[in-house]
């Protein structure tokens, strides 16, 4: 039985800023020969990154284990592991089913409670022990932390090669961690800003195929590039909306440019803005009833956030400097954002009607934040300062807690930007 | 679990669907240029000829001057940006067999999306002037890069005042 009350003693807050992290033993998931032991190793391994990586745990040393790790079926020693400070114990197991399949159980237990809190027992195919690991890892998160995890989604952005004046940009995907990295298009034309849709199923973004910049609906179950509509200009800046039933995005025609919507359905188009301004980089509410995007309507480019239908319209940036690429949280309550001020970038984070600005990053030039589905990491991009003679740029993704902390390189084959994160994976 | 392969599948079929596309338009131009074997060397004497028109009119273009510059955030043409667009559009009436594409281009200070729509109110501002000189706008395209594709790199006010152009070049 598990005690609501002991249960409670473990869990993190993470809403009080920079967080001790608690320490847990992942150990090494068992396995009765070479094979399965093997993947059991790497699969601790992987949970151990995520968790880690997530600054909300500290991963303690196998070396300083006193016991061998035991099954999951197995109650464990607790006094083998307190007296390490540890709080939170996983232990697992690998089987051989068959050449292609393997089971994966594991069991998240309560070292001060000395109770088991969740375990989970799944068969896939060997090769995807990674995902597997992925999951756990969201399993765990959520039970000690008490949020949604974001371990088992995936990351879509543009990878760079190049002289700056001749880039190469190809669409690429990976996971979450930078692993099972793979090409999507082949860099014979330009493609810029993907995003997923809320199966992660599809991507949407702007192509510069046959040399007309238009938006584009990738679908990776079948490899299909379509493009979407027939406007009379260029269309980009593309979302899907929280149900996955429409596009938004803008239109430039004669050098306005305005948000307008197509129904995937129906492929009905409608306008949503109307001004002589630039109005682009829309992005949805969760519920859908609400659009921000940036305008430069009042002199400056700043954010706006209207009605999904266009209209009440109302400024939200009121602080110095230049406002951009409004992105809403998954769970609304705040929107990130690029800011300009002063020849410097950042990311920063508000709520939706503009108050308590929070900047978290800076650089010459970071742009485009992107969540993760839980709400509490931001990833984005950012350029160093080139040397000006021109040869080398840097242009990296990188990941920060929305507490504004832990930034870290995302490490990819060559230089990348524009990253959007996925929802969680479908099971 | 089966998603990445669906994944995987989903590259090639990307890829190979573009190959697809680009072959149909290598094939297309090959089929209304090859009839016969012995008209070939005339049709391709003829695009040489052509081509080389086309290059020695480029020239001239970039002699009578193919860009103008803006300020920053501005797709505004200043005096000197009309005078160089006054004899822009003499040389594009004396061509008027040819057709044009303005391109509109911005410096790396800006975000991507507000970039690409500056990017095309520069061209179509240039657009609008030739326009008004008395080209006729079923000759001129226009086309956005944003901050992709900069003419000179660097990250210094000269490199950033550069950068920031509409270009006329020949279709």
């Amino acid at each position: 039985m598990i005690s609501k009350a002991f249960a409670d003693d473990i869990k993190i807050k993470i809403n009080s800023g920079q967080i001790e992290p608690l320490p847990v033993a992942i150990a090494d998931f068992t396995g009765k020969e070479g094979k399965s032991n093997q993947i059991g190793r790497q699969i601790s391994e992987v949970i151990s990154n995520n968790l880690v990586g997530s600054g909300q745990f500290k991963a303690i040393e196998s070396a300083a284990f006193i016991a061998p790790p035991t099954s999951p079926s197995v109650r464990p020693n607790f006094l083998d592991w307190s007296p390490l400070g540890i709080k939170a114990l996983v232990t697992g197991s690998v089987k051989n089913i068959n050449n292609d399949e393997i089971e994966v159980e594991f069991r998240l237990w309560d070292v001060v409670a000395e109770t088991d809190l969740i375990g989970l027992r799944l068969t896939v195919a060997s090769k995807a022990w990674r995902r597997v690991a992925h999951i756990i890892s969201d399993e765990i998160f959520e039970r000690l932390s008490g949020d949604s995890g974001y371990f088992d989604t995936r990351i879509v952005y543009v990878s760079e090669s190049g002289p700056q004046n001749k880039r190469l940009k190809r669409l690429a995907i990976m996971d979450q961690d930078g692993e099972n990295h793979q090409y999507l298009t082949d860099g014979s034309f330009l493609v810029l800003t993907p995003r997923f849709s809320p199966t992660s199923q599809e991507i949407t973004y702007l192509a510069y195929f046959k040399n007309e910049p238009r938006v584009y609906i990738f679908n990776l179950e079948t490899g299909q590039q379509e493009l979407l509509g027939s406007f009379p200009g260029m269309t980009f800046a593309p979302r899907f909306s929280p149900a996955g039933d429409k596009i938004i995005m803008s239109l430039a025609q004669k050098g306005i440019t305005d948000i307008y919507t197509m129904n995937l359905n129906n492929q009905e188009v409608k306008r949503l803005t109307n001004s002589s301004a630039i109005d682009t980089s829309p992005s949805y509410s969760p519920d859908g009833k609400q659009i921000i995007f940036n305008s430069d309507r009042g002199g400056s480019q700043q954010i706006y956030i209207m009605d999904s239908n266009g209209k009440n319209i109302k400024r939200i940036s009121f602080g110095n400097g230049r406002y951009a690429t409004p992105v809403w949280a998954p769970k609304g309550e705040l929107i990130a954002f690029t800011k300009m001020h002063k020849n410097k970038f950042y990311i920063g984070v508000m709520a939706p009607d503009g108050s308590g600005e929070r900047l978290l990053a800076q650089g010459y030039l970071v742009e485009g934040p992107t969540w993760a589905p839980n709400g509490r990491v931001l990833m984005y991009f950012k350029q160093d300062k080139p040397i000006d003679d021109g040869k080398s740029t840097n242009v990296n993704l990188y990941k920060i807690d929305i507490t504004g902390f832990r930034e870290t390189r995302i490490i990819t084959p060559s230089d990348g930007s524009d990253p959007a994160w996925s929802p969680l994976l479908p099971n | 679990m089966t998603k990445k392969i669906f994944a995987m599948l989903g590259t090639l079929a990307l890829l190979s669907a573009c190959e697809t596309a680009s072959q149909k338009v290598v094939s297309g131009s090959a089929a209304t240029s090859s009839s016969t074997g012995s008209a070939t060397s005339s049709v391709d004497k003829k695009q040489s000829l052509f081509a080389q028109a086309k290059q020695t009119a480029a020239d001239k273009l970039i002699a009578v001057g193919d860009r103008v510059l803006f300020d920053y955030d501005s797709a505004e043409l200043d005096s000197s940006a009309k005078i160089l667009l006054d004899s822009q559009s003499r040389f594009l009436r004396v061509n008027s067999d040819l057709n044009f594409i303005i391109e509109g281009h911005c410096d790396e200070r800006g975000t991507r999306e507000y970039n690409l729509a500056l990017g095309e109110q520069r061209a179509t501002a240039v657009r609008d002037y030739l326009v008004i000189q008395g080209i006729d706008p079923d000759r001129i395209k226009v086309i956005s890069y944003g901050k992709e594709k900069p003419a000179v790199v660097g990250s210094n006010s000269m490199a950033w005042s550069k950068n920031r152009r509409a270009v006329t070049i020949i279709e």
